[in-house]
């Protein structure tokens, strides 16, 4: 019986790639281990081996196609005896999708473009382009290199390598080795070194593949970056930027999904982002490398990929500790960043189908935190649910709704819901995970309890 | 294999004396004022080990870093700072370096290059290899200075840092100030090989013992290691075998340790002792020279104590200052 060769998931986030390069023509004869084709995934291009061994019968799938989805049948295998005839019988076939390369629901949403609002001091007649938050990081970064000698970027394979998630492709050939260095792996050695060139007066920018190994450098990023300025009695500041993959990518288990937000939000000295859009991603990338205090920048591996429209404006910032208002409303406040954006815009959409009309606000920064456009916010829809994917114990959400409470009590009719991932390690397992992380139907169901519906 | 010991002038050696000198008086008069209130918290004292900072800083030039860790008053004198703004910031008061909000552990100086005070043993390591790497980086011949200590030498961190200096060339000298107590701990009771100036030896890293009480020995190995740094062939290593005759800190019993043991040390080993030995067997001085040099620091530190004194307490609204630039 012919078999089908399906569109292999080669990343944890990999949810479509380009057939980049067959390296196989109909008729070949493989063998197991045999390079079949090369495949273009969001992080890098690899080889795709054949598991069994046949002949190839049909070619589904043209090299260079963009966009081949997860599980596409992309060719046919016929076993000795077989003629192409099997081959269309198969392709007629249904796919029958692997249960291993499931992706969960939280990432299955394809990449879409989303619009965003405009915002309010974009001069008139603004022209947009759509990028993904990767190449907005990308262009963030290359942006500031050029215009600043001092700026360089620092990490486990950002160089060679071209980025671990593609962040930094091509910068190495742009810049050269000594603004674009691969260090070892050593984020607690090379973040006390990055931070000794920050006193020294150099910007530099480090990357953690993700923030989860950044836990090694946490001594570095808070007792070295974050008090020496106050410890000097404002001689000694440190001008760096600490970025990287936050919180949970997919199926990546408990050492690889944590979301620091809150941690890093309750350190004074610290500035600590976390955007959702690639405008955002760009123009606040942008303000941290200018800004000369110490800047955690959390990405989210999940967003990489997304495209959103950027605003084609020259040396485009976003200014830092401003929310924005993604979506005015009237019934309740919902309020986010990064992937949680997503959950809370998906809820407001199907929300306004049920007549509640809700307003989403993106803090895009977590310290200094925007509070003011939030307690604004509340005072007009009396009602707040927070989104976010860390832990509920002490999270941003919590302390929303103390900053609430304290300062907008009168005008709460229903107390604060915090929406966050469940309070457990972020287990593997594909349905155990999809429960562990927050989504669109429980923001729903917080929003109906607090509007009472 | 020991530097030979350069010759030195009759004002060097009176130099030595002199910023020894200063090192020894401060930290006496510190103490002092931590048992009368004036100075809480944490105070770790460096006498004994005055030799170390003052040779290595006899080898500097303008533009040279130094970073080291909580026992920091000496670096600070001997690189130039006032002791007046030291004593003020160990009593935490406006007249001090860190205006009063970093004490004893975190007080800096960009004019005088000194990058802290670090409260966490060995993180100011790689700090200094960054310090270094911002030379090379911006391709001066400055040369950054990393003293740390027996204890920190275990820490994963210095090891990442050898790496990475070792790796990329970088302007560094590593200054392992053993005193052989990290904290109560003995050095044999804490490391597994004694000889830590050749725990660089896996990356390529030269390194060499020096008698951390001889002021000479010290200034002659510092003057080897800064001619290999700044010729760009990357770090050095230097293990002080030094010593300190108080406590880890002010709170310290030291009971780990005999007071014969320590004793012994002050008699036999005592780095101003031995310049002053050597000045007035030399001829270089006599001893109402000495007498008019250790009149004119105990003035200079008494000053510096009255400063400290009289410094008001840091504003109230300084709370809220300095957390952002």
């Amino acid at each position: 019986m012919a078999i089908q060769i399906l569109m292999p998931a080669l990343s944890p986030t990999m949810e479509e790639g380009t057939l980049a390069k067959w390296l196989v023509k109909e008729g070949d004869t493989v063998a197991s281990g045999d390079i079949l084709a090369e495949i273009e995934t969001d992080k890098a291009t690899m080889e795709f081996e054949a598991v069994d061994e046949g002949v190839i019968g049909k070619i589904l799938i043209a090299e260079g196609s963009e966009g081949v989805k997860v599980n596409t049948a992309i060719a046919v295998l016929l076993e000795d005896g077989e003629d192409a005839s099997a081959a269309e019988a198969t392709t007629a076939a249904p796919v029958e999708a692997a249960p291993v390369a499931a992706a969960p629901a939280a990432v299955a949403a394809a990449p879409v473009a989303v619009d965003i609002p405009a915002e309010d001091d974009l001069p008139a007649g603004t022209t947009f382009k759509s990028m993904t938050v990767r190449e907005a990081l990308r262009e963030a970064m290359s942006e500031e290199m050029r215009v600043n000698e001092n700026v360089f970027l620092m990490g486990e394979e950002v160089g060679e390598y071209q980025g671990a998630y593609k962040i930094s492709q091509g910068m190495l050939d742009e810049f050269g080795a000594r603004r674009v260095i691969d260090t070892p792996i050593t984020e607690h050695g090379f973040t006390g070194l990055a931070v000794g060139s920050a006193f020294a007066g150099l910007n530099p920018i480090v990357e953690f593949m993700t923030f989860n190994f950044a836990l090694q450098a946490m001594d570095h990023i808070i007792n070295s970056a974050a008090k020496t300025l106050y410890m000097s009695g404002g001689q000694m500041n440190c001008p760096i930027v600490f970025r990287g993959a936050n919180g949970a990518a997919a199926r990546v288990a408990a050492q690889h999904s944590h979301d620091f937000s809150a941690w890093y939000a309750q350190v004074p000295g610290l500035k600590v982002l976390s955007p959702y859009s690639a405008a955002d991603a760009k123009g606040l990338l942008k303000s941290a490398i200018r800004d000369q205090n110490p800047v955690v920048f959390l990405e989210n591996e999940i967003m990489y990929g997304r495209s959103f429209d950027v605003p084609e404006i020259e040396d485009y910032t976003v200014p830092i500790g401003k929310a924005k208002v993604w979506r005015e409303g009237t019934d309740v406040t919902i309020v986010s960043f990064s992937i949680g954006m997503q959950y809370a815009l998906e809820a407001a959409d199907k929300l306004a189908e049920e007549g509640i009309s809700a307003e989403v606000i993106d803090l895009r920064t977590l310290r200094p935190m925007d509070t003011e456009t939030v307690i604004n916010s509340v005072k007009k829809t009396n009602r707040c649910v927070t989104v976010e994917e860390g832990f509920p114990v002490a999270s941003v959400g919590n302390h929303i709704s103390a900053v609430l409470m304290e300062q907008a009590f009168d005008y709460l009719d229903a107390p604060v819901i915090n929406c966050t991932g469940k309070d457990v390690p972020m287990p593997y397992a594909a349905n155990l995970e999809k429960l562990a992380l927050v989504t669109t139907d429980e923001v729903i169901a917080a929003v109906k309890s607090v509007t009472y519906r | 294999m020991a530097a030979k010991k350069p010759n030195v002038s009759k004002q060097e050696l009176l130099d030595y004396y002199r910023e020894m000198l200063m090192i020894r008086r401060f930290e006496e008069k510190a103490g002092q004022l931590y048992g009368m209130g004036l100075i809480g918290g944490f105070c770790h004292l460096y006498i004994g080990q005055e030799a170390v900072v003052v040779g290595l800083e006899a080898s500097t030039k303008e533009g040279d870093q130094r970073v080291t860790s909580y026992r920091d008053h000496g670096h600070m004198l001997a690189c130039g700072m006032d002791p007046k703004g030291v004593m003020a910031e160990l009593t935490g008061r406006e007249g001090g370096y860190s205006g009063g909000k970093g004490g004893s552990m975190h007080m800096f100086s960009k004019e005088k290059e000194f990058y802290g005070g670090n409260g966490i043993v060995g993180a100011q390591v790689p700090i200094g290899a960054g310090l270094a790497f911002a030379n090379k980086y911006r391709g001066n011949d400055n040369v950054s200075f990393a003293y740390f200590g027996d204890g920190a030498s275990n820490q994963g961190q210095v090891y990442e840092t050898f790496n990475m200096a070792a790796l990329w060339d970088l302007p560094v000298v590593f200054v392992i100030e053993n005193n052989h107590y990290a904290m109560g701990t003995s050095q044999e009771r804490s490391s597994s090989t004694p000889a830590i100036y050749t725990r660089g030896e896996a990356f390529g890293i030269p390194g060499e013992a020096v008698d951390g009480m001889d002021v000479l020995a010290v200034k002659a190995a510092g003057a080897k290691a800064v001619a290999h740094c700044r010729a760009g062939k990357g770090p050095y290593i230097l293990e002080m075998n030094t010593y300190r005759y108080r406590g880890h800190s002010m709170s310290d019993p030291a009971k780990y340790r005999t007071r014969d043991e320590v004793q012994k040390v002050k008699e036999e080993r005592d780095p101003i002792d031995h310049i002053r030995e050597i000045l007035v067997t030399g001829g270089h001085a006599g001893e109402d020279d000495l007498k008019a040099i250790d009149k004119s620091i105990k003035a200079i530190v008494s000053e510096a104590a009255q400063f400290a004194t009289d410094s008001p307490e840091p504003a109230e609204a300084e709370l809220w200052t300095n957390v952002y630039v």
